[in-house]
């Protein structure tokens, strides 16, 4: 069973994994998806795509950002059988301009970040190139980069 | 009787006609002296004295007169305000005339060719002559001075003149030396994103504008000679490389695995200063060693130490700022200071890291952050040396100010553990050097000798720009006022350090921490770009002591408030020795039960705890910091992954009335 003491001002509480078994009572605000405040995930409500999403990293404001803009939005936008299919000059703009900067843009990442920079869930996979994450990742991973918002069962 | 009666009656008419007789006479003399305002006797009768007439005159004249002389002074101030202005224009046009003028006449290529050639050598002693006055009429003609059109040539002009001027080889270099550089060398005359300080903020600010604004073009300026890089890693896991070329490298290995540098980008992600006019997509540029001493907002311009002017569109100052030091040691004179170190940047790393190799004792002022970092960065590299790491603070323990009471005698055992002395309730009274050493006196009388000291007491924010752009300070936190949206005013945003903000939230405040730079840089790029929206996004921050133990914390983490900590519980199936293996510390259960017997020493209530001592294990955990019964901050001890959650506690502001409910949504007995 738990038990609490108190020291002053500060109350502590300990509990054991079966003290904390049931599920918790507490009431959270269900959280509105289009909440204008809050950070977005890669796809804004509108169906646009959101150029700061730090999952992007710096794909989107480095100095290939608009190659990389005109083909990712190329392939948001395609309704080909084979998605992005219409694309290919614009990736290939993009490889190119990327070839030019090959401390920025990794060779072989490259191919990954096309692909997989095509998904259009929020997704929380780090960007294509490491070298442009914000925050260092210790142990703790600080989350300012990667995280829209988990969700979390409201109980009524 | 019938006298009486007689003598009144044949009286009356008398006294009758005396009277109004009298009162004519009152009335001419009145209207007389009354010679301007044909007012009514009442009127006058009833403003008192019959002498009023007079005084209103008076009055008259002395209003009529004040009007007269402040419209004079107003129309002479309006004037004299209007000539100030077109003056200090003149001048800036006729600077930016000469300079194109200047650029012109040294240009050796320009495709005017021979002219070109020879008319430096003419005309040079002439401008070197006439350097105040306005340039020769001739090269004006020709070159049609419009200051925009003149800057690429001017920037392309200066380098040459520069290089020429170093290799002295050109006879007609001679003349260049002669005349003080006036301004531009490589810099673009205006920067449609201007961003001041080159620090984290600033960068995630740059690329939030590039990400929102295609092609935009950005100019970062810092004072400093290092491109973007983040801080964290100075105090941390640089110290814990096993690269002995790190100083110069500067890169570490994050948890995963994966190495990176300090810096957040490689310079080939920048433009140069003098191409971002023109380089077709935009881009950022960095400015480095150039510090902005003024700021017209009127103009939207800004000044730098050099005197160059740079004009804007919208303006982000991020100038951070620069660590506090003690006053007993900037009194002690410079034998003192310069064996103290203010660590904030790459150029303090590097210095302390050989001073860590050089000396024998290095003492760290301060207990919070930076001080308890450094002393456990330092602390363990004195395991394979004999250097002493003493580290001392006014508080009870580390981070004092942030951690309750029993966590924060927790952490003290652990920075303790990493083989730093700890000197607690030490308030310093004088600093002097003696003997080779320098002499820490403290309040109570203890002295303490060593040979180097790290002063880690705060952050001073920078708000130098204040008073030319007329931005307002707070008196309570420092740092720039700003509202929700981070505006000081129209085009001018404040982020970082620097930034005292309203947060919808929290309240007014101003946050220090890395994640914060980056959320409030991001958050004031996209507002340059026309988002508008607040501080909404609560920023986290950690710690870590030593390569091993950390938290993760985020909201208003004050040791003043109340906290409620709960507190994963050891069964009698978990070991110590089990979850010490696990958790790779070797010395947790050890020290944290000195904490305990400590904090129930000196706890105010007096029961002695119930269960043997390693159950007290505040191994992993979670503490609430209340105000008015809100939870306002929350601490994740050794609790990672779960900062969305507590991010959203504190974000709905309810009120809970079981914390262990909320509590139990962090699955703290998992991983």
């Amino acid at each position: 069973m738990s038990y609490c003491k108190q020291e002053g001002k500060d109350r502590i509480i300990f509990v054991t994994k079966e003290d904390h078994e049931a599920p918790s009572n507490a009431e959270l605000i269900a959280d509105d998806p289009n909440d204008p405040y809050e950070d977005q995930g890669l796809i804004l409500p509108s169906g646009e795509i959101n150029w700061n999403c730090p999952c992007l990293g710096g794909m989107a404001s480095g100095p290939c950002g608009t190659q990389f803009k005109e083909a990712f939005s190329c392939f948001h936008h395609s309704s080909e059988e084979v998605k992005g299919s219409e694309c290919v000059d614009n990736f290939r703009a993009m490889q190119e301009c990327m070839q030019k900067y090959p401390e920025l843009y990794p060779q072989e990442d490259e191919n990954q970040g096309a692909a997989s920079g095509g998904s259009d869930a929020p997704t929380e996979d780090s960007a294509p190139t490491p070298t442009s994450d914000l925050t260092p990742t210790p142990e703790s991973a600080p989350s300012s980069d990667n995280t829209p918002p988990t969700d979390i069962q409201a109980h009524s | 009787m019938w006298t009486c009666k007689t003598t009144w009656k044949k009286l009356a008419p008398l006294a009758r006609t005396c009277s109004t007789l009298c009162r004519q006479n009152a009335r001419r003399t009145v209207l007389n002296s009354d010679r301007r305002l044909p007012m009514v006797t009442q009127a006058h009768m009833s403003s008192g004295t019959p002498g009023s007439g007079g005084d209103n005159n008076l009055y008259y004249l002395l209003v009529g007169a004040t009007c007269i002389a402040g419209g004079f002074y107003a129309y002479r101030t309006i004037k004299g305000d209007q000539e100030r202005y077109n003056e200090r224009m003149n001048e800036i046009a006729s600077r930016a005339n000469k300079v194109a003028e200047q650029a012109e006449t040294y240009l050796p290529e320009e495709p005017r060719g021979d002219e070109a050639v020879e008319t430096p050598e003419e005309t040079s002693p002439e401008v070197t002559a006439e350097e105040p006055e306005g340039p020769p009429v001739e090269l004006e003609a020709e070159i049609e001075p419009s200051p925009v059109a003149e800057s690429p040539p001017a920037e392309t002009a200066e380098p040459q003149t520069t290089t020429v001027t170093e290799s002295a080889a050109d006879p007609a270099t001679d003349e260049p030396t002669n005349v003080p550089p006036p301004a531009p060398v490589e810099f673009p005359s205006h920067a449609p994103y201007l961003l001041i300080g080159g620090g984290t903020a600033s960068f995630a600010a740059a690329r939030s504008i590039r990400a929102r604004d295609p092609g935009a073009r950005v100019l970062i300026i810092t004072d400093e000679p290092d491109l973007p890089y983040m801080r964290p890693p100075l105090s941390k896991e640089l110290w814990f490389s096993d690269d002995p070329g790190v100083v110069d490298t500067l890169r570490f290995k994050q948890w995963n695995g994966k190495e990176r540098s300090i810096y957040f980008q490689p310079p080939s992600f920048y433009v140069s200063p003098q191409d971002l006019e023109k380089v077709e997509n935009g881009g950022v540029a960095v400015l480095t060693g150039k510090k902005v001493v003024h700021m017209d907002v009127r103009g939207n311009k800004v000044t730098l130490s050099d005197n160059t002017e740079i004009s804007y569109d919208k303006c982000l100052i991020a100038t951070g700022g620069v660590p506090r030091n003690l006053q007993v040691i900037e009194r002690a004179g410079e034998e003192v200071t310069k064996r103290t170190t203010l660590f904030r940047k790459v150029e303090d790393f590097k210095a302390l890291n050989k001073v860590s190799r050089d000396t024998k004792s290095i003492t760290i002022i301060g207990g919070g952050f930076l001080g308890s970092e450094l002393a456990c960065a330092l602390g363990r590299r004195s395991a394979d040396s004999d250097l002493e790491v003493i580290q001392m603070f006014p508080e009870k323990g580390n981070m004092g100010k942030v951690l309750p009471e029993y966590l924060s005698n927790w952490t003290t055992a652990k920075v303790r553990s990493e083989g730093v002395r700890v000197i607690t309730e030490a308030l310093v009274k004088g600093v002097s050097f003696k003997d080779g050493k320098v002499e820490i006196k403290l309040k109570d009388g203890r002295v303490v000798k060593t040979d180097h000291i790290v002063a880690a007491v705060g952050l001073e924010p920078s708000v130098e720009l204040a008073k030319s752009a007329g931005l307002e300070v707070d008196s309570d936190f420092g740092g720039y006022r700003v509202n929700a949206e981070l505006q000081a005013r129209s085009n001018i945003w404040v982020a970082g350090d620097a930034a005292c903000f309203y947060d919808i939230r929290l309240g007014r405040r101003r946050v220090e921490h890395h994640d914060h730079a980056v959320v409030s840089g991001r958050l004031a790029g996209e507002n340059m770009t026309g988002a508008n929206k607040p501080y909404w996004h609560q920023s986290m921050f950690w710690s870590d002591l030593g390569p091993d133990v950390g938290y993760e914390a985020i909201g208003i983490v004050d040791s003043s408030l109340p906290t409620v900590g709960v507190f994963a519980k050891a069964t009698a199936k978990d070991t110590p020795k089990a979850a010490t293996e696990k958790s790779g510390t070797g010395i947790r259960s050890e020290s944290e039960t000195e904490g305990t017997a400590s904090s129930t020493a000196t706890s105010s209530t007096p029961a002695p705890p119930p269960e043997p001592q390693q159950k007290d294990d505040y191994g992993k955990g979670v503490i609430f910091y209340l105000r008015d019964k809100v939870v306002v901050g929350i601490v994740l001890w050794n609790v990672f992954n779960r900062m969305p959650i507590a991010r959203k506690i504190i974000k709905d502001g309810e009120e809970h009335a079981d914390l262990n409910e909320v509590a139990k949504l962090f699955n703290i007995h998992e991983d």
